[in-house]
């Protein structure tokens, strides 16, 4: 046994995590800073955070991942990180050349209260920022909320630091991209464009972290939102925000500083959740459904329905992050399974209420826990103490899946061990589809793998 | 490409390297970009700050603390006392396999403590969480050890993890718990980490075990961490050589076999930067000598048993240790035969480690490869220049910070294991005893030098030079191989090895003649984009920066 001091008696702790659901805010801020096209995400701490960070990313995306660091010594924490960060900006602009620096904080700057706002602000007194190029930041202390929370601040601070109100109104729809994968975001652009609303996506990783080999490393990939559109999201007619918890921030930012209306929808992950965007994004589009979409939609149901014997009753244990959870355990419960355990780390009331609405209506047996606490080696006593069928989570789930022998499904972050996240959507009807085709095939290996000789069946 | 005649001019590209840096930065960079020269080793800059903004490869210092020293060791619970991320990020990812001897022996590795500090903790101090963290951990597995790592905030917001690892301590009576103040702003790499950890290590866990050791020649192995198996290998090649391996630094190791180290009579060193100190401690305390080896590559395999044998100075050691390398070559030689036509006259590249850029070219030379730079992420001088610079380095700020212990003869245990005269005879027989040459002796001359190399050096060196491979880590892997150049992980081994022993070196030839003869670097343009290429294939190896 890989976890073989995991004990089936649960007990409750208050100072001990242990196998984590959630990592740190920094890492969150970085991915989504990779996502504005030119821009080069920085790490204002200690040396580690950048290196971890820019690991963790490389191995989920098997893609280079450049950041740069404040390199902090026990000087800079001592006497303030205002130093080391105006002398990173002074050479990333000299030796690595990009449009954007995107600087986050980490829990050393924070603890010993680096203000970003005056020191970019100083930055720029001083002549460190040349002509046209900009330095963003955000606030993103490691101590609060988790890596989703530090995605959403750096959305934020893209959104505030960005947008402009020229009084003139484009015809045009923001989306705000919740936490998602590059093959997600480009599945968004390509509903949008099928279904013929002008969009402009924010933060947008496609094209950036699933970067085409060509003999030639591009420092700064094609993809990503351009300055040119994140400065017109002020004049959009209206947002959407794809996830109450990583993007819906971004929006209301936005509405604060430019008035533009926001609404705000789940990830699309399942047959309902993009039902939902779906019809959001023609009603203020203001466009009719194409068929073709209405036909994706149907392929859809129609395997769910010709596949329902397998799926019926199936218990699920889930872990990661709220804006996947929601609409998955949506869609778990529309393919009439059971999603029976579910835990994820990241903090928060809304999250645990939009989760607990869902579950009292459908599955009120569900045991549900998020935040402190709630962690992977909870969720494993919880299997231990009533099996399930299937565990579907990011790849640290393999342990628990072997010890359990449960099927496992890699799903969210980080996935290190299997490609495909980057390059196929878990979002619209194909990545329902995919997800369908995933669990069917999960669990009808199982079947095979222990079925009686007897009974092992040809045509399933 | 590449033997040594067709070299590029160095000074020339040690220029092109600096000249995009500003003016301040492009001097100090000069300072550790150095062209070798085998007879009269030049100065290296090594072990200083990082510039800030520059991409660098380096991590922290609990990275080097908990990451590489305890990491590895499998019955000690870990607490790492700060925000989740840290404990997160070290969480298996270095690859320390380990391998109890019952289902039922602890083995903590899969696993990932954190006191996961909040605002709350930040601001009122975190101690009382830490206790009730460590006083869980202790229900809940009752483990021989438990130990405390401090992160960034932890320091500066003073929580004391020494004081309420000893309280915990004393409360449980049966639990060795200790703490380890490696926030990841001390020092200005890993390196820090490795020093406080060794310090930690051998305060409170060395010696713990008086417990007489059996066997005849008894040794510990230090600087090997268990990556893809590599102390396994060292491990089958000891036991058959006839000799017995007390503790590992730690692959592989456990709390007892560390207690009992002491009992050894001789330390060995494979990672000469992360280890030495402990290597020193232990011949001070207890007079056990330290010598350095590497095991990376069959014939630094062979040449380091015999040096093992020549310390034990025993004619059947000695008979036993050359039928185990006549047994274990001929395969070895076999593979190499066949695969050298295919990888001789080849180029390598390797910036990586503390000792592993080093350790590796010898790796390199069995495979006929040159290699025409390379460097350190976080070595000292002496792992570039050797132990005989070791009194002109100067002990800057950021190295003043990090513990020097006071470590004295032991009153009951110090027992010298060879006389001075001993010691003597034997480092003139060739024995580093107690000493290691360093890196750049085994260079050839003109061949490049760079410590602490950045994103923007890594791709200027790669486009002048086109290497045939690139040896680094996870972060530098997929650009490397974006260029057309395959990037061997020598952190990781991208999830192979072992690449130490006999069985480790064919693994490695195996490796690098399917990296650099892989049809897919032949594949990277289209038919159609073809057409436009002088020669039909991709001309490759650009980086958009350097070319615009």
């Amino acid at each position: 046994m890989l976890l073989r001091h995991t004990s089936k008696e649960v007990k409750e702790r208050e100072g001990l995590t242990i196998n984590p659901a959630k990592t740190c805010q920094p890492i969150g801020a970085m991915y989504a800073a990779l996502g504005i096209h030119g821009c080069l995400p920085h790490s204002h701490g200690s040396q580690g955070c950048c290196s971890y960070h820019r690991s963790t990313l490389t191995r989920h995306y098997k893609e280079p991942v450049m950041a740069a660091t404040s390199s902090f010594t026990e000087g800079a924490s001592v006497f303030g990180g205002q130093a080391n960060l105006l002398a990173a900006i002074d050479t990333i602009f000299s030796v690595y050349e990009p449009d954007i620096i995107a600087v986050h904080s980490t829990c050393l700057s924070e603890t010993i209260g680096d203000d970003l706002q005056q020191i970019t602000r100083k930055a720029n007194d001083d002549g460190k920022i040349p002509e046209g190029k900009r330095v963003i930041f955000a606030s993103t202390p490691s101590f609060i909320g988790s890596h989703v929370t530090g995605y959403a601040n750096m959305v934020t601070g893209i959104a505030q630091q960005f947008a402009v109100s020229t009084g003139a109104k484009k015809n045009q729809i923001n989306i705000v991209a919740g936490w998602m994968e590059p093959s997600d975001m480009r599945e968004i652009k390509r509903l949008a464009k099928e279904l013929g609303v002008k969009i402009v996506l924010f933060p947008d990783t496609s094209d950036v972290l699933d970067a085409p080999q060509t003999g030639k490393h591009e420092f700064y990939p094609k993809g990503g939102t351009t300055i040119p559109e994140l400065e017109s999201i002020g004049d959009s007619l209206h947002s959407i925000a794809l996830g109450s918890i990583s993007a819906e921030p971004a929006a209301i930012a936005l509405e604060k500083k430019c008035k533009v209306p926001f609404e705000t929808l789940e990830v699309p992950i399942g047959l309902t959740a993009t039902d939902r965007f779906i019809m959001s994004l023609s009603e203020i589009g203001g466009v009719t459904v194409p068929d073709e979409i209405t036909a994706d939609r149907g392929r859809l149901v129609d395997v769910i329905a010709d596949m329902e014997q397998y799926l019926y009753g199936k218990r699920v244990a889930l872990f990661g992050d709220p804006d996947q959870l929601v609409p998955l355990t949506e869609f778990l419960l529309d393919l009439n399974m059971k999603p029976v355990q579910i835990v994820s780390g990241t903090p928060g009331q809304r999250f645990e209420k939009t989760m607990r609405e869902i579950l009292d209506a459908r599955s009120p047996e569900t045991k549900f826990k998020n935040g402190i606490g709630a962690d992977m080696f909870l969720l494993h006593q919880w299997m231990k103490n009533e099996p399930v069928d299937l565990l579907i989570g990011n790849t640290y789930g393999k342990y628990m899946a072997r010890d359990e022998d449960v099927p496992f499904i890699r799903f969210g972050f980080p996935i290190l061990d299997r490609i495909g996240h980057s390059y196929f959507p878990n979002v619209g009807y194909s990545g329902g589809l995919r997800l369908v085709e995933k669990i069917l095939t999960a669990l009808l290996d199982r079947q095979d793998r222990d079925a009686l000789e007897e009974k092992f069946e040809l045509v399933m | 490409m590449g033997t040594n005649t067709h070299f590029p001019d160095p000074s020339v590209v040690r220029e092109e390297l600096i000249q995009k840096y500003p003016a301040k930065v492009a001097k100090k960079r000069a300072k550790s970009i150095i062209i070798n020269d085998p007879q009269i080793i030049p100065e290296v800059q090594a072990n200083v700050r990082t510039v800030p903004g520059i991409i660098t490869q380096r991590g922290c210092s609990y990275a080097g603390c908990k990451g590489v020293v305890l990491g590895p060791t499998r019955d000690i619970v870990n607490i790492v006392h700060g925000p989740i991320g840290c404990s997160f990020y070290a969480w298996m990812t270095r690859r320390n396999q380990t391998r109890t001897e019952s289902l039922t022996d602890a083995n903590y590795i899969p696993y990932c403590f954190s006191t996961d500090m909040q605002e709350e903790n930040v601001v009122f101090g975190g101690e009382k969480k830490l206790k009730q963290a460590i006083q869980e951990a202790y229900d809940l597995f009752h483990p021989k050890s438990i130990a405390i790592f401090s992160t960034c905030p932890v320091g500066l917001i003073g929580d004391d993890v020494h004081a309420a690892s000893r309280e915990m301590r004393e409360k449980f009576g049966d639990c060795n718990v200790f703490g380890f103040s490696c926030e990841g702003y001390r020092g200005v790499s890993q390196s820090a980490g490795h020093h406080i950890a060794n310090n930690g290590v051998f305060k409170h866990m060395v010696g713990r075990d008086n417990t007489p050791s059996e066997g005849k020649f008894k040794l510990n192995l230090l600087g090997e961490y268990n990556i893809g198996g590599d102390a396994f290998e060292i491990e089958r090649i000891f036991e058959k050589a006839g000799l017995t391996l007390i503790s590992s630094f730690s692959g592989n190791s456990t709390i007892k076999q560390l207690e009992n180290s002491h009992t050894a009579d001789l330390n060995v060193i494979q990672c000469h930067r992360s280890i030495n100190y402990m290597g020193d401690m232990m011949e001070t305390k207890y007079g056990i000598p330290w010598m350095k080896v590497s095991f990376v590559g069959a014939e630094s395999s062979a040449k380091s048993l015999r040096k093992i044998a020549e310390y034990f100075d025993d004619d059947a050691l000695r008979a036993q240790v050359e039928a185990v390398i006549a047994e274990e070559m001929p395969r070895v030689k076999a593979v190499i035969d066949e695969i050298l036509p295919r990888t001789t006259g080849k180029t390598a590249m390797l910036f990586v480690g503390g000792s592993r850029a080093h350790h590796y070219q010898d790796l390199f030379t069995e495979l006929g490869m040159t290699t025409v730079a390379a460097g350190y992420e976080f070595a000292h001088r002496d792992d570039y220049e050797g132990r005989d610079v070791l009194p002109t380095i100067k002990i800057d700020a950021d190295s003043k910070n990090i513990e020097e212990l006071k470590v004295l003869p032991d009153p009951e245990l110090y027992n010298p294991r060879k006389t001075e005269a001993e010691l003597e005879a034997l480092k003139e027989k060739g024995l580093e005893i107690n000493g290691y040459s360093g890196m750049m002796q085994q260079m050839t001359k003109k061949s490049l030098v760079v410590d602490d190399l950045s994103h923007y050096e890594s791709e200027k060196l790669i486009e002048i030079y086109k290497p045939d491979i690139f040896c680094a880590g996870i972060k530098e892997k997929y650009v490397v191989q974006k260029m057309g150049v395959p990037l061997k992980q020598l952190h990781s081994y991208d999830y192979g090895g072992p690449y130490t022993g006999f069985e480790g070196a064919v693994n490695f030839y195996k490796d690098i003649d399917r990296m650099v003869n892989n049809p897919v670097w032949k594949l990277i343009k289209a038919p159609w984009q073809k057409k436009v290429a002088t020669n039909g294939v991709s001309k490759g190896l650009e980086a958009s920066y350097v070319t615009q």
